[in-house]
């Protein structure tokens, strides 16, 4: 097998059109994403002056929204709150059909209840209990924490035992369910306790006229009246947290005392910041399938040029086990391709950043182990399409054809899923059932349940997960190569 | 390992027709063995079931006692010149004959010696697609004989040479036969193997319709015919036919004789004192033995055409 390989590799390195083309296809993988990120302009403008407001980070180091209306205590040590949520209205502005009025309604992720937080400042590590329009009460903590109670409780209550915290829901006060219990690392003694609000806004999607979606979000604010507050009798302090001076008197929060009732209203979310606030990762690798086309080309040659030449019978004489001459030019191929994208990759992330960068944008901060998996993961699509359209040129055996076909699965159903021709379903569809749901790999902020947003293909969001949308991929090639063995030992050469 | 070619019963069609039809035959270590046929006789689809290529539908193939694909490294064990156009054309010579190298554990020092060794010299360097006729067949048998092979099977290598390159390639068999390896050479022209071959295997309609040395299949062909030219016509016909041969007249003072050897025609002439001016054994050339042989099958190539 390693003389097999060795033969394949010089096979490779002495065509001088092969090689060229895995340097163009790295080429356009940095140029492409260069041109991208040079075209992306990013600016703010605010009675504050033209920067645009700093992204809080939560205690993960990750992009968070981290704004709502806020009456809080301090709570120095262990304690417990209990609290019922009397009512939770809102208020939604100009909302389809006739988008002519503010009505009252509420959104399905509108939130109201009890929160513990390290401080009042946005991003500090937090644990609450709350009940939402349309989602039942949940337990959630530090932004991407989320664990769903039951759709009926509105008594709430928080438990905390140094940095751990429990919520515990009843339906009349008197029976309480546990639905949860939170560690808050590092949380220090003296934390601040109390009632909030919050409504994200109102997402309507509507049917482009040129196909895909258009996603608008109007804004909301949530009310919520609380009774059998545990914390009464004590001093409160409000605070709009994350507020942005100037904005609409609507998405101000506010706080009223009114005997034992205490209502809290506000606008904004609390949660995991989601891609379409800031330019992700992956935004810097975008000329990888344009690259994968040239790859193509190059893997689908490999193969059919010694059809054209009648070599493959040469190839079979140095080699008459026929799967493993397929399976050690696979394994060439996918090596050399791999290497060439990682190269691409590697350039072309740190340089696209500083682009971005400097022209203003917000660049969403990702974890390390993230990062690896999008940049080792691109050159690794990269090397499995290779394989796929070499096992395609294989069957195929001919040029023309294997190029048109491999393209033809692997490429145009990524381009058409993203490019807002294609009714959502039938873009998740395409990225879930077709070779192109391994670029999912790229996609490196993941879609949150618990926040309301536009998940579509042509946002970046990908209907499958990322190693899942890979596995298919590999799947194709696994089964295009074994195919492509069995006819290779079965026909004559 | 030995080094023979043992073919067994070959059976293959091709749909309707009858590619091979129990095609049996050896290939001695030691010896060239020339492989001829007209053209559709089955010679190349033998070739390429005995390297593993096409698989029979009946019928076996062993060379040194094993099948072509149980080989490990098989180049070195098996060299073949198929089709020398089988080349990627922007390789060059060089780099065709490493990757190959390279499949069988051979390294580059080994390439420079074959490619030296066929007279390829610069051009090795040079892009294959660029090659004539003559030069990508001097690579093939480079590439045929690359891992110091003890079978050779060459087909057509005489195809595109020039005058040189055919006495080169004829002293080259001969040298790689006197080694102890067995050289299996296929053409569709008895000509070019007349003076090279030691041993015959005539292919006709997918089988072997003779396989015999040389020399016998000339002698099988020649007959045992005595020309004799002479004056004394009645009495030389009296004396021979009373020895028991068969006299025929083939003009006004010529004679073939049939069923004596020229020896014999001579004494029995000379013991009677009948003058003779000339006395010659007939003998046919390997074209006319070959035509012989074949005609069944260009026969049936004609009908084939029709």
């Amino acid at each position: 097998m390693t003389g097999l390989l060795r033969a394949e590799w010089t096979k490779f390195r002495t065509v001088r059109g092969w090689v060229l083309g895995m340097v163009l296809a790295a080429l356009i993988i940095v140029l492409l994403g260069v041109f991208t990120a040079a075209n992306n302009y990013s600016s703010c403008e605010g009675p504050d002056g033209d920067d645009c407001p700093a992204v809080p980070l939560g205690p993960d180091g990750s992009a968070v929204n981290d704004r709502f209306s806020f009456a809080h205590q301090v709570l120095d040590g262990d304690g417990e709150v209990t609290v019922r949520v009397a009512s939770l209205t809102g208020t939604i502005t100009y909302p389809p059909p006739d988008h002519d009025k503010i009505v009252p309604g509420v959104v399905p992720w509108a939130k109201a209840g009890i929160m513990i937080k390290e401080s009042v400042r946005q991003g500090s590590a937090y644990a609450a209990m709350m009940v939402t329009g349309g989602h039942g009460t949940r337990l959630q903590h530090n932004f991407d924490g989320d664990a769903a109670g039951s759709p009926g409780a509105s008594w709430l209550r928080l438990t905390r035992a140094g940095d751990t915290i429990t919520g515990a829901e009843s339906a009349d006060g008197v029976r309480w369910t546990t639905v949860g219990t939170v560690r808050l690392a590092g949380l220090p003694p003296i934390v601040r306790v109390g009632l909030f609000a919050a409504s994200p806004c109102d997402l309507t999607v509507t049917q482009g006229d040129l196909g895909g979606t258009i996603g608008k979000c109007r804004l909301a604010r949530a009310v919520a009246a609380f009774d059998h507050v545990s914390l009464a009798g004590n001093p409160w302090t409000h605070d709009d947290v994350g507020a942005m001076r100037g904005a609409p008197a609507l998405s101000q929060g506010a706080f009223r005392e009114s005997g034992d009732t205490f209502t809290v209203s506000g606008s904004g979310d609390i949660g995991p910041y989601g891609l379409e606030g800031g330019q992700p990762v992956e935004r810097t690798l975008s000329g990888a399938y344009t690259g994968l086309i040239v790859v193509i080309v190059v893997a689908v040659m490999f193969i059919t040029a010694e059809y054209r030449r009648g070599m493959i019978r040469t190839t079979l004489l140095a080699s008459p086990r026929r799967g493993r001459v397929l399976v050690a030019k696979a394994l060439v191929l996918g090596a050399v391709t791999f290497v060439t994208a990682l190269i691409a990759a590697l350039v072309a992330v740190p340089l696209c950043r500083r682009i971005l960068r400097g022209n203003g944008n917000y660049l969403l901060p990702v974890s390390t182990a993230t990062e690896l998996r999008v940049v080792l993961g691109t050159a690794a699509l990269l090397a499995v399409a290779a394989v796929l359209a070499l096992a395609v040129g294989a069957l195929f055996r001919r040029s023309a054809a294997a190029v048109i076909t491999a393209i033809t699965v692997i490429v145009l159903p990524h381009v058409l899923a993203t490019a807002s021709v294609l009714p959502v379903e039938l873009s998740q569809w395409l990225l879930r059932l077709t070779p192109a749901a391994g670029f999912a790999i790229q996609q490196s902020v993941p879609e949150y349940p618990q926040v309301t947003g536009h998940y579509v293909p042509q946002m970046g969001y990908y209907p499958l997960p990322p190693w899942g949308g890979f596995g298919v991929l590999c799947g194709y090639a696994a089964l295009a190569l074994g195919l492509a063995v069995v006819q290779l030992r079965r026909r004559d050469a | 390992m030995e080094s023979n070619i043992e073919v067994t019963g070959l059976r293959k069609r091709f749909g309707a027709v009858t590619a091979l039809d129990g095609m049996t035959f050896t290939v001695a270590a030691g010896k060239i063995t020339g492989f001829v046929g007209p053209n559709g006789a089955g010679k190349s689809t033998t070739m390429r079931v005995i390297l593993g290529l096409d698989a029979a539908d009946e019928g076996r193939v062993l060379i040194g006692g094993q099948p072509y694909r149980a080989l490990r490294r098989p180049l070195r064990h098996v060299g073949a010149l198929l089709d020398a156009a089988a080349l990627q054309p922007s390789r060059t010579g060089r780099d065709h004959l490493l990757w190959l190298a390279h499949s069988q554990g051979l390294t580059a020092k080994r390439v420079d010696a074959v490619a030296g060794q066929v007279g390829l010299g610069a051009a090795a360097r040079r892009r294959a697609g660029g090659y004539s006729l003559g030069m990508r067949q001097r690579l093939g048998i480079a590439a045929a004989l690359l891992g110091e092979p003890r079978v050779l099977l060459l087909d057509e290598p005489f195809n595109g040479l020039d005058p040189d390159g055919i006495v080169w390639i004829r002293d080259l068999l001969a040298s790689l036969a006197a080694d102890g390896r067995a050289v299996l050479v296929s053409s569709h022209l008895m000509s070019e193997l007349q003076g090279v071959a030691d041993h015959l295997v005539v292919a006709g309609r997918g089988r072997v319709v003779a396989d015999a040395s040389v020399a016998d299949l000339i002698a099988a062909a020649s007959g045992d015919r005595v020309l004799l030219r002479t004056a004394a016509r009645p009495e030389a016909m009296t004396v021979l036919a009373e020895a028991g041969a068969t006299v025929a007249v083939t003009g006004r003072d010529t004679l073939t004789v049939a069923g004596l050897a020229a020896e014999r025609v001579v004494a029995l002439l000379t013991a009677h004192a009948v003058p003779f001016a000339e006395v010659a054994g007939h003998r046919a050339t390997l074209e006319e033995a070959y035509m012989e042989l074949t005609r069944d099958a260009v026969e049936f190539r004609a009908d084939g055409a029709r």
